[in-house]
């Protein structure tokens, strides 16, 4: 048999499998409803054109070229990520490690800290 | 099984099931399963608890579909759906036998399995956070050891559930909802995550009821700014006015969800609504205590900070105008980080300056007037960096490029 620390898992995962199937059976009971001719089907070409105020769409609609600012945003979200996520288990032990640690992840936090002020400077948390 | 101690709601199943066998020492009596069968019970109580859980928590959400239209109403000097059953009761049901035999129309070019995919996926999320909130005493899913690690691994989705929405609609308006929800949702998770770290530095677990039995007075007190960071934060995360920039109708339609209709867009519904009541019970579990309280029973405690807090995000729904995107963006980095950080050494810094060490392996001690001494000064500091920020980082229109002329006297007679 399994570990108790395992069965906690294993609660998790029966959890996480009547998850999928609360909303998966709502969409099954809504296609049961177009079977049975409850819910209407009657296709037509213009129902199925892209929504676009009323105009027809003109060129490539899914792959578009788009800003670069969504990049900036994302490098800076990794270099913070990963900040907290070395915060957390100093947190969690920081009750045991004292002032030592305090120092060193101030002195940690405050290089990346320079690093937002950088990229503040150069305008990069600005939307243009 | 050491767990079962914890967990009544599981422990009163299994032991109806499984009874004596194999851990005699818990139940104390003869289960309804021979011997031998003690996985099945495990199973069988697991899907048990879910279900009840899960359906609880969808009565929840629909009757905080209502509660939210209804006081929108009132906020907005009007009635409010109150024509299906009494009081419009009822109005959460009519919504779902609609959505349930609406057409269901994928639009030409979308990919399939993405389209399908994305709502679903929403949902989960918001469902999987209630894995690991205590309810109430001893009642639970799980008490993972990495509760919170937990919770931000699986809101993280969250963005990438957007994102499919967005791109498998093969539509512009969509996609731009996408890309800009992907922006917003990985901006505020900074911030939130910061804000977190202030009470983990003060119950030094993960597990969330290690947390709520830490809280020897809640940690709203102690942690005033990390509860200001969160709750914006989580308001942003969840595309909640005043933050609901990817959905802003008159600049992008509807955002990520432009293309979808009937039952799907009903998922998309659902999330949005049930990301309200998982978010206000983590702030709860968080800040508030949790459970705790006094005379009445812990669920309904429980309940009641839930709906308390969900109120409050109602409220701000209906008082707040929306932020423009750029406002948005320069809020969560220029404003929120730095706050977040300062407020995460200043709470290790006080630890250090309260707190005495004990001997015995216990770390770093503090007494009941140590913390209250400790929240005077946070509040101080909060008031001050919130005030001093706000300063700082101005977040007014700039000026015009060409400015209009100036009308004459003549003129404006």
């Amino acid at each position: 048999m399994f570990d108790d620390y395992f069965r906690q898992y294993a609660l998790i995962a029966i959890f996480a499998g009547g998850a999928v199937l609360i909303p998966l059976s709502m969409l099954l009971i809504s296609w049961v409803a177009s079977v049975v001719r409850i819910r209407p089907h009657k296709p037509n070409p213009v129902k199925y054109e892209l929504y676009e105020c009323g105009v027809q769409p003109i060129g490539p609609t899914r792959w578009m070229q788009f800003n670069f600012r969504y990049y900036m945003y994302a490098l800076l979200f990794v270099v913070f990520d990963v900040e907290t996520v070395f915060l957390y288990p100093w947190a969690i032990r920081f009750q045991h490690l004292g002032l030592f640690a305090f120092v060193e992840m101030l002195i940690f936090v405050l290089i990346l800290l320079i690093g937002l002020a950088y990229a503040w400077r150069k305008r990069a948390l600005e939307w243009e | 099984m050491a767990f079962l101690e914890g967990n009544a709601l599981f422990r009163n199943l299994y032991c109806l099931l499984a009874g004596n066998s194999g851990n005699a020492q818990h139940c104390g009596r003869d289960g309804l399963l021979p011997a031998g069968w003690e996985w099945l019970a495990f199973a069988l109580v697991g899907f048990a608890i879910t279900f009840l859980l899960l359906s609880a928590f969808l009565l929840l959400t629909m009757f905080y579909t209502y509660l939210e239209r209804r006081l929108l109403g009132r906020f907005q000097g009007r009635i409010g759906p109150n024509r299906a059953g009494p009081f419009g009761l009822l109005q959460p049901v009519a919504d779902a036998i609609k959505l349930l035999t609406k057409e269901s129309i994928v639009p030409q070019g979308a990919d399939w399995l993405l389209y399908n995919l994305a709502p679903l996926m929403m949902v989960v999320v918001m469902f999987m956070v209630l894995a690991v909130i205590p309810f109430g005493k001893h009642t639970f899913i799980a008490d993972l050891n990495v509760g919170v690690l937990f919770i931000i691994a699986v809101t993280s989705v969250n963005a990438l559930a957007v994102f499919m929405a967005g791109i498998a609609s093969g539509n512009r308006y969509a996609l731009f909802g996408g890309m800009r929800a992907v922006a917003q949702l990985i901006s505020y998770e900074v911030p939130m995550v910061l804000s977190i770290v202030g009470v983990l530095l003060l119950a030094g677990s993960l597990s969330l009821v290690e947390i709520v039995e830490a809280q020897v007075i809640p940690f709203f007190l102690l942690q005033p700014l990390g509860l200001f960071i969160f709750v914006v934060s989580a308001s942003a995360e969840m595309n909640r006015p005043p933050f609901d920039q990817l959905e802003a109708e008159s600049e992008i339609v509807a955002g990520y969800h432009t293309e979808y209709g009937g039952m799907k867009f009903g998922l998309f519904y659902l999330a949005e609504y049930a990301a309200v009541l998982t978010t206000s019970g983590v702030i709860a579990t968080l800040f508030l205590d949790g459970w705790e309280g006094p005379l009445l029973p812990s669920h309904v405690w429980f309940l009641m900070k839930v709906f308390f807090l969900a109120f409050i995000f109602i409220w701000v729904r209906a008082t707040l105008p929306r932020v423009r995107i750029d406002q948005t963006m320069a809020f969560a980095w220029k404003f929120l980080l730095p706050l977040g950080i300062i407020n995460v050494f200043m709470t290790a810094a006080e630890l250090l300056l309260f707190g005495h060490e004990e001997a015995g392996g216990q770390g770093i001690v503090l007494s009941t007037a140590d913390l209250w001494l400790m929240s005077v000064v946070n509040f101080a500091v909060a008031v001050v960096g919130i005030g001093a920020f706000s300063r700082l980082v101005s977040l007014r229109t700039p000026a015009l490029p060409v400015s209009a002329p100036k009308p004459s006297a003549a003129e404006v007679v």
